[in-house]
């Protein structure tokens, strides 16, 4: 009986194709068009969904965007929770619609939008982003060589935890994140040892921790963030960036360049997301926008859809802009 | 006390049977000495074995739509389990929550009447109230899937074997490695050939899931007895009367055993497919681990762990029901009632849970780890620093400065004095395909966690398996406790241990114990336990004291016990601690992980996945003496 039932599903699924063999995406219904199959709307208007990645800053600009969609536009949005690459992927799988904070991913651009055209840059989102290895500010006070990199050898004993061994430790955050610290220790020859402290959280908790009760530290962060008006925290110096100098990957030995954050979209919502897509391609502030909502959600109890709200409550002006008309 | 001083002759004839052993520790030490830091093999992340793993993967994805094996076969599985899963996610929606709170109470009431149909309408309503709807819905959809497609195959195999001694041998090595390889190494395959989403994340969680399908089922068809068998023959059936009259019916509660160890094994892997972007309950836990929030991964544990008690109690219902016995007409009407009004009542209440009615509890599980963090502090990171600093380091330094050839030699050496020679050479051959895969000194550092779990796990499960075997009252105390910890999800275990100590190696250590200890303290108990009374009592008029009587007698009579439950141990840390790569526990576990977030380490991933197997299947053959090996005390006899 049941055997059956497979069988005539999988009768039922050749006939739908066709028999011109099957494409990995030609199963998924076309999600922003107008949603027949998806029963959770509640409108008429389709389902956008946007990647969900793994920092506070990228979550305050999906949780704005998304909240004008469902209130303004009458459209139902999902938010999975997606890495940044494989978010990439889920263009081609129709898994995912927008990645609304890209972070350069030269080579993801190459693959995804010139070679297998299923993806396409909306615009820049109007941040400003760069990635850099930062101390608190106490031990930039204490050791003023200490944000040049020619000397991280010299202090390599302070950074040396139970995880690091007899090496200094360089804590990284969540694996999925933009990252040159493996080649940049090899390359620059470093004696440190990168520890992934796994997500954006552990990251602020110990560099909160080590600016209050003075402990050393060497991490992974960028900018935009909240933490930079709260707790003070000093750069360290990589040899500067010049064009191309981080172009093989295993070669790098540079720092990481001022990124202008852009906006990807799947081709088929470009296509088919009408006044969805017209609003994400839109969507543009500033770094101060992105780290009030960010803030809000981190530090004042709020979810995302609060800080939100809050944010597009008090800033009509400028998202009026980004309605289509 | 002092009575044990007095030597006596057995223990100078055993004198020598000790020297051996010491003296090859000590070539071993001398070993190491001298070749430290030699021949070691450093892991490299661009190591032509990964590169070219990742071109595969580069390769397949350019050609993923013009292939004719993906075109023509993969892609339409993939298609297959995803409309398969598009239908059930539909359906499911489309009853809304009073449909599925009604049928899953019906079913539930002809399963087990109306204690399990109130357990599964709470449970539905659960979760509802922990705010979780969408995704528990989808998590359900997966499970579903999953289940029934493992079960399709599962138990046509599992009758066959069952009926066929060829096809039982055949398979069943075949199961023994997939039920020892951990769920991380199904996903990076099932990446490359189904592409990412709900479809590969059903399909991983389908293979994950069949080994208990078809072991359970193969056992209960050759179980039947075979009187019933000829007389159904001699009667004139043929063998498809025979197989549908006679052996399924027979097998019947022991296939709903089945049924139930397919859902659980689901259950687990449903959450760490999420790495593989497969929706539902997973997703929330995966954020709460990126947020670092235990209030986000909480609930979304908690409806796992209630699906999962309310699938376990409906499947445990219904094996244990006499099959004979027709079903009551109050128990179908009941049914039917509770079915109609869920239907009925789909149009007047709204299909997604109602907010209003959810509690949410992020803020307040947040301060309360947040209050442990605090307050536990300075306790919970001397553990978990003398730990590192005094077990984990050394060992892990001492793994990896040694020259390989000697790891490979203590291994051949261990394995063989404990199993014998056919396990020894297994075991040899999974660690030098690893050296050759590229990720010894990851596999090494895994070991030594594992190792220091281990010991840890056996430890606490010697004292408490020995204290349920001598007071049954502690035994009563602790089997409901252990029965419980046995039907949660394994990931779950990793809440409590991130809440106390962050993201480090000691993480997945603590997780893996609490997971391990249950069957470990299960099967010593046992052991103890099945020590003949008489035995015993002779000691103890022979004038044993109760530490006599335990260290002399019923230990060592519980050997066989024991190296099973330390075989049990090994293998369920290893899995653990692998999982431990997403809180911290690096090395291999976090290798897979960083294959799924950097396309550049796809193919390092897809290597420690293949590693983790390898290593599980060389950690059971060296302990696996304890249940194919004869006890030293009978080989003397043959």
């Amino acid at each position: 009986m049941k055997i059956r039932l497979l069988a005539g599903l999988v009768v039922l699924g050749l006939a739908a194709v066709g028999c011109g063999g099957a494409k990995v995406d030609s199963g998924t219904t076309g999600s922003s068009a107008p949603a027949a199959g998806s029963s959770a709307s509640a409108s008429g208007a389709g389902t956008v969904k946007i990647a969900i990645n793994p920092w506070v800053g990228y979550e305050a600009s999906a949780n704005v965007v998304a909240y004008l969609l469902k209130n303004e536009l009458g459209y139902t949005v999902e938010l999975p929770e997606i890495k940044e690459q494989l978010a990439w992927e889920g263009f081609e799988t129709g898994d995912v619609d927008v990645i609304i904070e890209n972070w350069g991913h030269p080579d993801l651009k190459k693959k995804f939008i010139d070679e297998k055209k299923v993806a396409q840059v909306a615009g820049s989102t109007g941040n400003k982003g760069v990635i850099g290895w930062y101390i608190p500010k106490w031990m930039a006070d204490e050791h003023p060589d200490i944000t040049d990199y020619k000397s991280l050898n010299k202090y390599a004993s302070l950074f040396k935890t139970s995880e690091s061994g007899d090496k200094g430790q360089l804590l990284f955050g969540d694996p999925s994140y933009v990252s040159n610290e493996e080649a940049l220790i090899k390359n620059l020859k470093l004696n440190y040892k990168v520890v992934v402290g796994g997500s954006e959280a552990a990251l602020i908790k110990s560099a909160q921790q080590a600016q209050e009760q003075k402990k050393p530290l060497l991490f992974y962060f960028w900018d935009p963030h909240w933490l930079f008006s709260k707790t003070d925290l000093v750069r360290v110096n990589l040899p500067a960036y010049t064009e191309g100098c981080d172009a093989d990957p295993k070669k790098v030995a540079c720092d990481y360049p001022e990124m202008d954050l852009d906006k990807i979209v799947s081709t088929k919502f470009a296509q088919t997301g009408g006044k969805a897509y017209e609003l994400v391609k839109n969507f543009h502030w500033t770094n101060e926008d992105q780290n009030a909502v960010a803030d809000d959600m981190t530090n004042n109890g709020m979810t995302g859809e609060q800080a939100a709200k809050k944010w597009v409550e008090a800033n009509t002006a400028k998202w009026q802009a980004w309605i289509p008309k | 006390m002092s009575s044990a001083a007095v030597p006596t002759p057995s223990r100078l004839a055993g004198l020598p049977r000790w020297v051996a052993p010491a003296g090859v520790a000590v070539l071993f030490v001398a070993a190491y000495l001298v070749f430290r830091g030699t021949a070691t093999l450093p892991h490299d992340k661009e190591a032509p074995q990964f590169l070219a793993v990742t071109e595969l993967r580069e390769w397949i994805d350019d050609h993923r739509n013009d292939n004719p094996l993906f075109l023509y076969f993969l892609n339409y599985i993939r298609l297959f389990v995803g409309s398969l899963y598009d239908l059930f996610e539909t359906v499911l929606y489309g009853l809304g929550w009073p449909g599925i709170t009604g049928i899953m109470g019906a079913l539930a009431w002809l399963a087990g009447g109306w204690r399990i149909a109130l357990l599964a309408v709470g449970g539905v309503s659960a979760f509802g109230v922990l705010g979780l709807w969408g995704s528990s819905v989808d998590t359900l959809a997966l499970v579903a899937v999953a289940v029934l497609l493992s079960l399709a195959i599962g138990i046509p195999v599992g009758v066959w074997a069952g009926l066929s001694g060829r096809a039982r041998r055949a398979i069943t090595p075949v199961l023994d490695v997939m039920q020892i390889m951990p769920t991380f190494a199904y996903l990076a395959p099932l990446a490359l050939f189904f592409h990412i989403g709900a479809p590969a994340g059903a399909i991983a969680t389908m293979i994950y899931s069949i080994p208990p399908a078809i072991r359970i089922t193969a056992l209960a068809v050759s179980e039947v007895s075979p009187t019933a068998v000829e007389a159904s023959a001699s009667l004139g059936a043929t063998r498809r009367q025979t197989l549908f009259k006679v052996y399924l019916p027979l097998a019947r509660s022991t296939i709903a055993l089945a049924i139930n160890q397919t859902i659980m094994m689901a259950l687990s892997m449903v959450v760490i497919a999420n790495l593989i972007s497969a929706p539902g309950l997973g997703g929330d836990i995966i954020r709460g681990l990126s947020r670092a929030q235990v209030g986000i991964m909480l609930p979304a544990g908690i409806a796992v762990v209630v699906m999962a008690v309310v699938l376990d109690r409906m499947m445990m219902a219904l094996a244990r029901r006499d099959p004979h016995a027709k079903l009551r007409r109050t128990d179908l009407a009941a049914a039917g009632v509770l079915a109609a009004a869920g239907l009925a009542l789909i149009p007047v209440l709204p299909k997604v849970w109602p907010e209003s009615l959810t509690i949410n509890m992020v803020a307040e599980v947040n301060d309360a780890v947040h209050w442990a963090e605090t307050n536990w502090y300075a306790v919970t990171t001397w553990i978990k620093d003398t730990t590192s600093h005094l077990l984990l380091n050394p060992l892990e330094s001492l793994l990896t400065t040694a020259p390989w050839w000697l790891v490979a030699l203590a291994v051949l050496a261990v394995a063989w004095r404990v199993s014998g020679a056919r396990p020894a050479l297994v075991a040899l051959g999974c660690l030098l395909a690893i050296a050759l895969l590229g990720v010894w000194e990851h596999t090494m550092q895994t070991m030594t966690t594992v190792a220091v779990a281990v010991l840890v796990t056996l430890v606490i499960g010697l004292l408490l398996g020995v204290a349920a075997a001598r007071s049954p009252r502690w035994s009563a105390v602790q089997r409901p406790l252990l029965d419980a910890a046995q039907t949660m999800p394994a990931f779950v275990y990793l809440l409590p241990a991130l809440a106390l100590f962050g993201t480090t190696r000691f993480t997945a250590i603590f997780a893996s114990v609490i997971y391990a200890v249950p069957p470990v303290v299960r099967l010593v108990e046992d052991g103890i336990k099945a020590v003949p009374a008489t035995v015993v009592e002779a000691a103890a008029s022979a004038g044993s004291t109760p530490g006599q009587l335990l260290w002399k007698v019923q230990l060592p009579m519980a050997r066989q016990a024991i190296l099973l439950a330390a075989n049990q141990g090994i293998v369920m840390t290893l899995a653990m601690v692998v999982v431990g790569g997403l809180v911290g526990a690096g090395a291999l576990g976090y290798d897979v992980v960083t294959g799924f977030s950097q396309r550049t380490d796809f193919g390092m991933g897809f290597v420690a996945g293949i590693a983790t197997v390898l290593l599980g299947v060389m950690l059971d053959r060296i302990t696996q003496g304890a249940d194919r090996r004869p006890s030293p005390r009978k080989r003397k006899f043959t």
